[in-house]
């Protein structure tokens, strides 16, 4: 579904990727770790099509197409979603009105007929419930006023609603509460699917404790220097990113 | 060295004859402030008030005076009609009032409706403070000529304890004519003690046309009434418009003005409030759209003179392509005015490099005890936003107007009725210089 080879990507003109390369499939769950500074979040923009981010080498190529030649629109059409680290605030745009306006745009790219608002509600209200989100964050404009662990599961509930086939969540854990936590992994098992698949960004290995990666890769200095399963993340748990990767080439093969 | 009247449009306006009346003071009004215009001419921008708005084209253009034919120009009613309003109302074609385009059958009781043409028919004497006033200052110069050559307008008064429930409705057509006009409007407005009223206030435009309008409102809101105000300027995108609201509020009056400025190429709307009373209330926001090469200037003046007087304003202007936008809000908080609250803010956007906002607030504290605060800003839309919107399938254009849309919403929020709220935001939509279902 996902294939990442070779990437190189500049941001204000410094190297921060320097020959990432990553093969996700269908239906797998693949956690990116690594230090801060890493290029984690960079990954995520650059997959997404954030301004900004200059792909100098390499390609990313998915479900057969050219990623990095599409607008951030078209690949959201395409079936790709970035959770947000710092999901934007954007007042006076409210947010039921927003997520129709987006999921109706996808629709139509893909020839799809467009929900009228009943439709549009049900399907809603099934997530909600899924999501354990209240109606009134509905009401509210997008994310304003949320607090941070609002903002968080705003965005898998936004996930739930587009149904992408790729997932990348940009370290949707950090700032969470345990009881955040949870719920957000639980609306993240949710969508796991055998044609859905999620590229987890995170610092630390205790989202992995609620998702169960199927592939954990790590990411230091802009290359992934060790791949594995879920037991690398306790490993990292327990030794730190020190010495990581150094006994190993650069290059992961999931 | 300054010789107004070779300017063309000094010039033009001068040259049609002063109408006549039947009523003295208001022949003397008229003649004295015609020829102020005569020797004052136009302000040009080293005035203060007019910095931002040179008036050097339109003084080299000429204007017919009137439209005689205006009582038989065709307007579509449609243009006139808001949804959810269906109230008493008042039209003007070219400054000219049209009974047929009117609706003043069975005015519900405290309600005096009428054209001012009619209205000097009559008993002029409660018109005489408004109409006899001599303005003094060459940036007055509209006003002057208002004063000298307006013929017509709209007289309202609601009785003192008089509620009315329908809002009332004043439009002013500006209708296409085989040659560029001049016309003018005089509105004398006035609520009695604890009277309520919603008035609406078009401007429209029927067919192209390159006109130049003055109105002159003054609107007095005795103690403890209510008024709300919504003004819908729509007019002709190549007309000149020019308007004066004069407000006072006496004690314990309560006003809420909302401005949406959309049309015209020459747009200038001075707003003068004076809160005279104790306790008087007075909420103003407004939406300017200039794009294009339109140049829309709103000038707010608000000055407390009583105590605990309170006055909250809040603009939002946006400009795109070579528009330009100017906001400017005094604030003058006089002695005495012990106790008062004021707030003013003006946040601009500007969707185009070409695109020009000049916004200048201004606060005068002279008394004791005041709460002030004031703030201007000029910007673009938010990238991170705009980014993020994308990142959910919404394509550049829907989601720039997405974006300016909810920027200017906020003006419109408090508007109790909703049907027109959605009427307004619809048609700020539909303003909007990049259409919503735009794909790329």
């Amino acid at each position: 579904m996902l294939k990442i080879e070779n990437l190189h990507a500049r941001v204000e003109g410094r190297e921060i990727l320097k020959g990432l390369s990553l093969s996700v499939n269908a239906g797998e769950v693949h956690a990116i770790m690594g230090p801060n500074g890493a290029g984690k979040s960079t990954l995520g923009n650059v997959l997404s099509g954030r301004d900004g981010y200059e792909v100098t080498a390499g390609s990313v190529t998915y479900n057969g197409i050219d990623l990095l030649s599409l607008a951030p629109e078209a690949r959201a059409a395409a079936g790709v979603f970035l959770a947000f680290q710092y999901p934007v605030e954007i007042p006076g745009v409210n947010n039921t009105y927003f997520l129709r306006a987006a999921l109706n745009a996808q629709r139509k790219v893909r020839g799809e007929s467009e929900l009228d608002s009943m439709q549009f509600l049900k399907l809603v209200r099934e997530k909600l419930k899924v999501m354990q989100i209240s109606d009134e964050l509905l009401h509210r404009a997008v994310n304003a006023g949320f607090s941070g662990g609002e903002k968080k599961r705003n965005e898998i509930f936004q996930m739930a609603v587009l149904q992408p086939q790729l997932a990348i969540l940009d370290e949707t854990d950090s700032g969470l509460d345990i009881d955040a936590l949870k719920q957000v992994a639980q609306g993240v098992n949710a969508l796991r699917s055998p044609e859905r698949s999620f590229l987890m960004i995170t610092h630390y290995q205790r989202l992995l404790d609620y998702v169960v990666p199927d592939f954990v890769h790590v990411l230091a200095d802009g290359r992934i220097v060790e791949s594995g399963d879920k037991s690398l993340a306790l490993k990292l748990e327990e030794h730190g990113y020190v010495g990581i990767g150094e006994s190993h080439p650069a290059g992961a093969t999931a | 060295m300054n010789q107004p009247v070779s300017l063309p449009l000094v010039a033009s306006l001068l040259d049609a004859p002063l109408p006549a009346s039947g009523v003295t003071w208001l022949n003397t009004a008229r003649r004295e402030n015609r020829e102020s215009f005569a020797a004052g001419g136009l302000p040009d921008t080293r005035m203060e008030a007019w910095k931002y708005t040179p008036l050097r084209a339109l003084g080299q253009r000429q204007f017919a005076s009137g439209d005689v034919a205006a009582g038989a120009r065709v307007v579509d009613p449609s243009i006139l009609a808001l949804p959810g309003v269906d109230g008493p109302r008042l039209v003007f074609v070219n400054g000219v009032f049209r009974a047929d385009l009117s609706l003043l059958e069975s005015l519900p009781a405290g309600l005096t409706l009428q054209p001012l043409s009619q209205a000097l028919q009559g008993d002029a004497q409660p018109l005489r403070f408004a109409l006899s006033r001599h303005y003094r200052e060459v940036g007055d110069a509209f006003a002057r000529i208002n004063a000298a050559n307006a013929v017509d307008g709209v007289v309202l008064r609601v009785a003192a304890s008089t509620q009315l429930a329908m809002p009332v409705q004043l439009v002013f057509v500006g209708a296409a004519a085989e040659a560029d006009l001049a016309w003018h409007a005089r509105n004398v407005i006035e609520l009695g003690d604890g009277a309520g009223l919603t008035l609406i206030e078009q401007h429209v435009a029927s067919g192209e046309q390159a006109h130049l309008a003055t109105l002159v409102s003054d609107i007095e809101v005795r103690e403890g009434a209510r008024l709300q105000h919504v003004v819908l300027q729509g007019a002709a995108i190549d007309a000149s418009l020019v308007r004066r609201s004069s407000l006072r509020l006496h004690a314990r009056a309560r006003v809420g003005l909302h401005v949406l400025e959309l049309g015209g190429a020459l747009v200038r709307h001075d707003i003068e409030a004076e809160l005279i009373g104790d306790d008087a209330w007075l909420d103003t926001r407004g939406v300017f759209m200039p794009h294009g090469r339109q140049h829309i200037d709103t000038q707010l003046a608000i000055r407390h003179q009583a105590l605990n007087t309170v006055s909250s304003s809040n603009w939002r202007g946006v400009a795109s392509d070579r528009a330009r936008g100017v906001f400017r809000g005094a604030i003058v908080v006089a002695p005495g005015a012990d106790g008062s609250d004021a707030s003013l803010s003006n946040k601009n956007l500007l969707l185009s490099p070409g695109a020009e906002i000049d916004t200048k607030p201004e606060l005068e504290i002279y008394a004791d005890e005041v709460k002030a605060a004031h703030g201007a800003t000029v910007g673009q839309l938010d990238e991170r936003a705009l980014f993020y919107l994308r990142s959910r399938g919404i394509a550049l254009a829907p989601a720039r107007a997405l974006l300016t849309t909810a920027f200017c919403r906020a003006v419109l929020d408090d508007l109790p009725d909703e049907t027109l709220r959605e009427h307004l935001a619809a048609l700020l939509i539909a303003h909007l210089p990049i259409a919503a279902d735009q794909s790329s």
